[in-house]
């Protein structure tokens, strides 16, 4: 990672008895887009808050451009959206922006570029309360653009689009990142942060389980096998592919009758050697395909199995992926923040 | 929607002045006041309520003599002509015009939190303090305005019942008119902060506009019922805002009601006394705003 914009240290807000953030910490270099990822709830618009120095964290702290979150000269070079856009209703669109320029001290024409950024121009004149939810959400991220800040931090600004909406903002997103700005995105849409983020956080229960690119939270890819015999097809793929690299996965709950099957931890090219060798050795295959984790199943291991992670932070499974951190929940462990052992 | 590539620079550029920040928070807030209807709406009401209470209802009575005999006709008349601007345009200031501008305060600043453009000013970088200083300095200029505008439009009627009526055209002195310039802006400022930080207080319009004017227009006045059997509590009840902003107004020369005057207006304290106690309200209630603000999580 290059230079950092924003990190956090045992990062924690309480909210009277319930902690809604606990001990985060999050790195995000200058440049990149990262993906804050976690259901409703989980402590995302929070901690994205306390950035912003909207909220005072309960202890830990932040940096943000290298200042206390909130100071003047931070949040200048911050364009932000968070929990939706705030504007007043009975102004137009470009004249709700005009406002905020003011505050910012910029000139009317950097207004008119970042409402043709989001393709509000045309829509500009008309109040805010006539807008459709995708055009609100479209302004608040026209506002975050405004002074071309360094950084822009965006709280899930999907949020209640319809799917073509989303796939506008998503460019939208991407086209941002093309021009140099590093974006803080939260989401709880596994997709949008699988196809735009650089690197992600995934974060539960306020807790950051896991900070990461993408690529190896995903992990390395594997082949899946179905055949019949399986005992003769396993010793096969043990042949080709090594004794550790193979493993029994149980039949899928949603396909019954397909029955066990077999993971190689292989890249595709062993696809058609295998296949050669399993037909040699008079096995039928009924299932023989390369396969990839998507973001959703690590995220789904990762908040399912959250206890489990805590309890053994190093466990086999999650060897498969070396150089992501996994961040211990128990805000008494001596280090914040464990390196998992390949 | 295109993609340029920007060279960044990785320092931090300097903040500007504080001065020019609040001046920028200033102009900001006020473009958006003076386009809010609401703003023109009150200011409108104000005006209408401060002409028709101080000029029409007087000027009706004065010509059809249903309330003042022919021997009070004189001062009737003397108190609608141009000279006498100065007491008129404070009297309804202390309890209608109040009670107006605390609705301007509550609202301007208690909707934020509602429509959250509070978090999306807060993010715009001058600071917090700034913002909303700039938020207190666009309506001390609203306030300011509209006081400047009821003197004009108490200036032009009495002007155009002077002509009518045949009476002294003759303008008031320049340091009358200054100095009940001067009250007016204090007594409305002193509403105003009062709105805003029931605004602050309530994070929300419809709670603060309600508890501001129940506590404008009721509750002090049946404090001083009960002042009046309870002498007790006199010393209290004399030093509330509405007693401050009242005697305000009578040692600036409006009448009461018990002298034909507005509701509101009091003697109770000197002119100074009542001055200090006013501009006390009137800065401890936009400070303790600008505290809140600046110091409360806003989530």
């Amino acid at each position: 990672m290059t230079e950092t914009i924003v990190s956090t240290h045992r990062l924690t807000k309480n909210f009277g008895p319930r902690r809604a953030v606990d001990h985060v910490d999050l790195t995000v270099g200058r440049g990149e887009v990262y993906g804050f990822l976690g259901p409703n709830g989980a402590g995302k618009t929070t901690t994205l808050r306390m950035l912003l120095g909207l909220i005072r964290p309960t202890s830990g702290r932040a940096l943000v451009h290298e200042l206390a979150p909130g100071d003047p000269a931070a949040v200048s070079r911050t364009g932000s959206l968070v929990e939706g856009p705030g504007f007043y209703p009975y102004l137009s669109g470009r004249e709700n922006l005009r406002v905020l320029a003011r505050y910012r001290g910029l000139p009317d024409r950097e207004v008119d570029r970042v409402l043709d950024r989001v393709d509000l121009a045309a829509r500009g004149g008309d109040r805010f309360r006539a807008y459709s939810l995708g055009m609100k959400q479209r302004l608040g991220v026209a506002a975050a653009l405004l002074g071309e800040p360094d950084l822009l931090v965006l709280d899930e600004p999907t949020n209640g689009l319809d799917p073509a909406g989303m796939a506008d903002m998503r460019r939208l997103l991407v086209d941002v990142a093309a021009g140099g700005q590093t974006v803080l995105l939260s989401s709880h849409l596994l997709a949008e942060v699988q196809e735009i983020c650089d690197r992600v956080g995934i974060i539960d229960n306020g807790r950051l389980l896991v900070e990461s690119t993408v690529v190896e939270l995903r992990g390395s890819s594997g082949i899946l096998l179905r055949a019949r015999p399986l005992d003769r097809a396993l010793a096969v793929a043990m042949r080709l592919a090594g004794d550790e690299a193979v493993e029994v996965v149980p039949e899928p709950p949603a396909n019954p009758g397909t029955g066990r099957g077999l993971r190689l931890t292989a890249g595709p090219e062993l696809v058609p050697e295998l296949a050669r060798a399993l037909v040699a050795a008079d096995v039928d295959i009924t299932e023989l395909h390369h396969v990839e984790r998507s973001l959703e199943e690590v995220f789904f291991d990762l908040t399912r199995t959250h206890p489990a992670l805590v309890a053994h932070p190093a466990r086999p499974a999650d060897a498969a992926h070396p150089t992501h951190r996994m961040h211990p929940a128990d805000p008494t462990q001596p280090s914040d923040r464990t390196e998992v052992p390949a | 929607m295109t993609a340029p590539t920007i060279e960044r620079p990785t320092t931090a550029p300097a903040a500007p002045a504080a001065w020019l920040a609040l001046a920028r928070s200033t102009r900001a807030e006020l473009r958006r006041l003076l386009r809010w209807p609401a703003t023109w709406v009150l200011v409108g009401v104000w005006s209408a309520l401060n002409l028709t209470f101080g000029y029409v209802f007087d000027w009706i009575s004065y010509r059809t003599g249903e309330s003042t005999g022919p021997a009070d006709a004189g001062v009737r008349l003397d108190s609608l002509l141009p000279a006498a601007v100065p007491d008129v345009l404070v009297q309804g200031m202390p309890m209608f015009g109040g009670a107006i501008v605390m609705i301007l305060g509550a609202l301007a600043v208690g909707s934020g939190y509602g429509w959250g453009t509070w978090k999306t000013v807060l993010t715009q970088g001058p600071g917090r303090s700034t913002a909303f200083g700039g938020t207190l300095a666009a309506l001390a200029v609203v306030v300011a305005g509209t006081v400047l505008a009821t003197v004009g439009a108490d200036l032009a009627m009495s002007s155009v019942v002077a002509a009518v009526e045949g009476g002294s055209g003759a303008l008031p002195g320049l340091a009358d008119l200054a100095r009940s310039y001067g009250g007016g802006v204090l007594i409305m400022g002193m509403w105003t902060a009062t709105g805003v930080l029931v605004g602050v207080l309530a994070r929300g319009p419809a709670l603060a506009v309600g508890l501001g004017l129940v506590w404008s227009l009721v509750v002090e006045n049946l404090l001083r019922g009960v002042a009046a059997a309870l002498p007790a509590i006199e010393g209290v009840t004399d030093r509330l805002p509405g007693s401050a902003a009242g005697s305000l107004a009578g040692a600036l020369g409006a009448a009461g009601d018990t002298d034909g005057g507005a509701p509101g207006v009091l003697d109770v304290l000197s002119g100074p006394m009542a001055t200090g106690l006013t501009a006390g309200y009137l800065v401890v209630c936009a400070v303790v705003s600008l505290l809140l603000v600046s110091r409360r999580d806003l989530s």
